[in-house]
């Protein structure tokens, strides 16, 4: 498969702030990739590098094969970019903002796709500027990306301000344009988003990339917990590898035991062997929910910036 | 089910405006002192300069008598209501000191109204314990703070240099009372339009308004007692009379004005909802016929350039109808000759007015040219340039829809000046439309400056209007001072032909404008190097 973005080691610094701090990044074309990470990561840093607004101190980055700084212009005609908090004129119409964006990436505005898109996300295009709301003005810029012919997506928190009738809007859009072969780059704060939508996903935290893959394998790299009542006392569980947090308690009346206990996914056969030695009566695993998956990566994020 | 109830407090209106104030203050920590401590600096200095320049009472006697005789230099002076030297430290600093003050309070008034309700950050201000009229009044008394300081430094230093306590306090005092009735009028336009920018454009289209008026009435007349005076905020501001029988009551005229407006805008800021204006907005088209970046641009700069040209027009209509009054008051005086020589060139006092004004006329286009420059800064610091940078537009493409409508704009508001010159003078338009063209390289070169200081140090760009208006000082009050050549050639000005008179000279104007396209070419040049900010 071709590399539709590829980013190696990128550094970035603004005055004494590394926002970047040899970054990696490869979005595979035609996938949806989610780009996660707590704020002030260097999520729109990435992206404004990959835009060609910001030069890399050092490191490569890649879009669509091409340097993006040396050929932002002819890049960006396959190109559409959502931003967080999109800011119109106050004295042009959404329907014009629409129109100009689809003109300045090459004239390519579908329209019979420009008019569904409207009537899909509600959008009345006659209203001004400033008299949208948040959602609304967002709307714009995705009926303005959406409705462009483009080969690349890069949508930076684009559904921030949308209700959820609007963000279902939102991911069928996406899927229609991941049907259509296109790659999107997805940041987002929305795990369901995430989780409905990206075929894989890279975590990033202080300007550097700690883990990337599909979603299944970052839940295997995770800790499953495990709670089993056995017939008699464990044996030498503790000693296993990659099990951690074990309590054990004897059951009132009985010769039973419980037990819980975590354990890295990877480990988990071993885990069950040795349960099932001391005779299983009841077993619940349970394995890590998306929402711990990027706690245990976001929460670290801080207590570094705590402790820093 | 039980209500919350939050118990009155009093009638609240006003709550948290000391704490608006303060933060005000601290976010102009830097705006207010250096504007008020440079302004009245240079006021309070006046005397001791003009007291080098004319040494004896003969020679100032000489001089008040010769500038009253010109109505050229009366149009941008006003009268000489008295040759003492606090009498001409007021007639020559006064007036530029009352304009200062004003362009200074509307900035500070619409800073902290109308551009934090634009923002979205009143919003957040007012959800806390913060009255319906806190944010007009903090605002209002941010620039009266400004106000006062400029007052106290006037007065102060005047009085210490001339000895005239009353006189000094009548000069600080008004030039306070004009900021202060200025601070009053952007109080009012904040809270007639949506949009910073015009809030700012419009209280500024009133005090050209106001000078104009001024101009005129002190050309018709030699002791600024026309009508056309009275129409003026700043013509009541000559006829308080520093140093030459305080007239306490014209003061009184402005304070009250300024009152009276205070309580307009109140009263307007009443009958709104935040962020609001009077005029609902009009629904837009549901299609964009707007194809690229130029067109972006003149969108968005069309509706200025529509103001500047109207304003060029009236400007130069009425600058073109005093010229044959203002020749026929020639002083015959060696002193008077030699400033306007300097002014506007020797072949004639119509051809020096004339040059004057074209000259006056190009420096305020350098006004337009570097804000519509700089109007790229606000883009990119808006995050609205990021957007239009991302789809297939080159960084110079987009920043060259601006520059044609900042150096176009300015050809085309100097051809409109000229032939307004030339149509209120009901001569021959060639010459007079020479002279307005002839400014071009010099206004050109200025926007290069903010071309360069955007494109290379864009935290620097509003420097730009800086350079603008140290140039406004130099052609205004320079020629007086006798100040060094050297100094006066700072400004590109100091540099052209004073046509219509004299011969034209190619050579500075041809230099001129390749320091125009050098600056462009360098800032268009480093903008493509640098990161654009988000």
């Amino acid at each position: 498969m071709t590399k539709a973005i590829t980013v190696a080691g990128l550094h970035k610094s603004f005055g004494r702030t590394h926002a970047l701090d040899g970054l990696d990044l490869a979005v595979e074309a035609g996938e949806v990739h989610g780009f996660l990470g707590p704020n002030g990561a260097g999520k729109s840093t990435t992206i404004r590098v990959l835009l060609g607004l910001l030069r890399a101190d050092s490191g490569a980055a890649q879009l669509l094969g091409r340097d993006p700084w040396a050929n932002a212009v002819e890049l960006h005609r396959h190109v559409a970019y959502v931003p967080g908090d999109v800011t119109l004129w106050r004295n042009l119409s959404g329907g014009e903002v629409i129109d100009l964006y689809g003109r300045l990436r090459g004239g390519r505005l579908d329209r019979s796709r420009r008019h569904d898109l409207i009537e899909r996300f509600e959008l009345d295009p006659t209203k001004k500027g400033r008299t949208y709301s948040k959602g609304n003005r967002q709307k714009v810029a995705l009926v303005a990306a959406f409705a462009s012919d483009v080969d690349v997506l890069i949508l930076d928190e684009p559904t921030s301000g949308l209700d959820p009738l609007m963000e279902e809007v939102f991911q069928s859009c996406v899927e229609e344009e991941r049907d259509r072969g296109r790659t999107v780059l997805l940041s987002s704060h929305i795990l369901s988003e995430v989780e409905s939508l990206c075929d894989r996903v890279s975590i990033i935290r202080r300007g550097r990339t700690v883990e990337t893959g599909s979603l299944a394998e970052l839940r295997h790299l995770t800790r499953t917990s495990v709670t089993a009542e056995l017939a008699g006392p464990p044996n030498g569980l503790a000693q296993l590898p990659g099990v951690y947090d074990v309590a054990l308690h004897e059951i009132e009346g009985s010769q039973g035991h419980r037990v819980k206990l975590q354990v890295d996914t990877d480990k988990l056969d071993a885990v069950l062997r040795s349960l099932t030695e001391s005779g299983v009566r009841s077993l619940i695993s349970t394995p890590p929910t998306l929402e711990e998956l990027f706690l245990r990566h976001y929460t670290g994020a801080e207590e570094e910036a705590v402790t820093r | 089910m039980t209500t919350m109830a939050v118990r009155g407090h009093g009638s609240g209106q006003l709550a948290g405006t000391a704490a608006l104030l303060r933060l005000a203050l601290r976010r102009d920590r830097v705006m207010i002192p250096v504007w008020s401590v440079a302004l009245g600096a240079l006021v309070a200095s006046g005397a001791g300069t003009l007291e080098k320049v004319y040494r004896t009472a003969a020679e100032r006697a000489d001089v008040a008598h010769s500038m009253n005789g010109n109505g050229s230099l009366r149009a941008l002076y006003g009268p000489v209501f008295d040759d003492s030297i606090g009498g001409l430290a007021a007639w020559r600093f006064g007036g530029f000191g009352y304009v200062l003050a004003a362009v200074m309070s509307l900035l500070i008034v619409v800073r902290h109204t109308r551009e934090e309700e634009e923002t979205g950050r009143q919003e957040l201000l007012s959800s806390a314990m913060v009255g319906r009229r806190a944010p007009l009044t903090s605002a209002l008394s941010a620039a009266f703070v400004a106000n006062a300081l400029v007052a106290l430094i006037i007065t102060s230093g005047l009085a210490k240099s001339t000895g005239d306590t009353a006189g000094s306090a009548a000069l600080g005092l008004t030039t306070g009372a004009v900021g202060m009735l200025f601070a009053g009028m952007a109080a009012i336009t904040a809270q007639l339009t949506e949009s910073a920018r015009l809030a700012k454009g419009l209280t500024g289209a009133v005090l050209g308004a106001a000078f104009l008026l001024k101009a005129a009435g002190d050309t018709a007349t030699r002791d600024a007692s026309s009508v056309l005076d009275w129409l003026s905020p700043l013509g009541w501001a000559e006829n308080v009379r520093p140093y030459a029988g305080e007239r306490w009551w014209a003061l009184l005229l402005i304070v009250a004005a300024a009152l009276a407006q205070g309580a307009a805008a109140y009263v307007l800021a009443g009958r709104r909802d935040i962020g609001m204006s009077f005029v609902p907005p009009r629904p837009g088209p549901a299609e964009g016929r707007i194809s690229t970046a130029y067109g972006l641009a003149r969108r968005l700069q069309r509706g200025g350039l529509i103001g500047w040209t109207l304003g060029f027009a009236l400007a130069g209509l009425l600058f073109g109808g005093m010229t044959d009054g203002a020749a026929d008051l020639v002083g015959d005086n060696a002193q008077t000759k030699e400033i306007i020589q300097r002014m506007g060139g020797q072949s004639g006092i119509t051809d020096a007015f004339l040059a004057t004004m074209a000259g006056m006329l190009g420096m305020l286009a350098a006004l337009y040219a570097t804000s519509s420059v700089l109007r790229l800064h606000s883009e990119e610091t808006g995050a609205r340039a990021e957007p239009v940078l991302a789809a297939s537009v080159s960084r110079v493409r987009w920043a060259a829809g601006h520059l044609v409508m900042a150096f176009g704009g300015a050809a085309l508001i100097m051809v409109v000046g000229g032939l307004g010159l030339a149509a209120g003078y009901g001569r021959e338009p060639g010459p007079i439309l020479g002279a307005a063209l002839v400014q071009l390289p010099a206004i050109w070169a200025l926007a290069g400056l903010a071309v360069l200081l955007f494109g290379a140090f864009p935290k620097l760009a509003q420097a730009a209007l800086g350079a603008v208006g140290l140039c406004l000082a130099l052609g205004w009050i320079g020629p007086a001072l006798n100040l060094p050549q050297a100094v006066l050639d700072v400004s590109p000005f100091g540099h052209l032909p004073k046509l219509p008179g004299p011969e034209m000279a190619w050579t500075p104007v041809v230099l001129l404008t390749v320091v125009a396209a050098v600056l462009v070419g360098a800032g268009l040049g480093a903008l493509r190097r640098r990161d654009i900010a988000g």
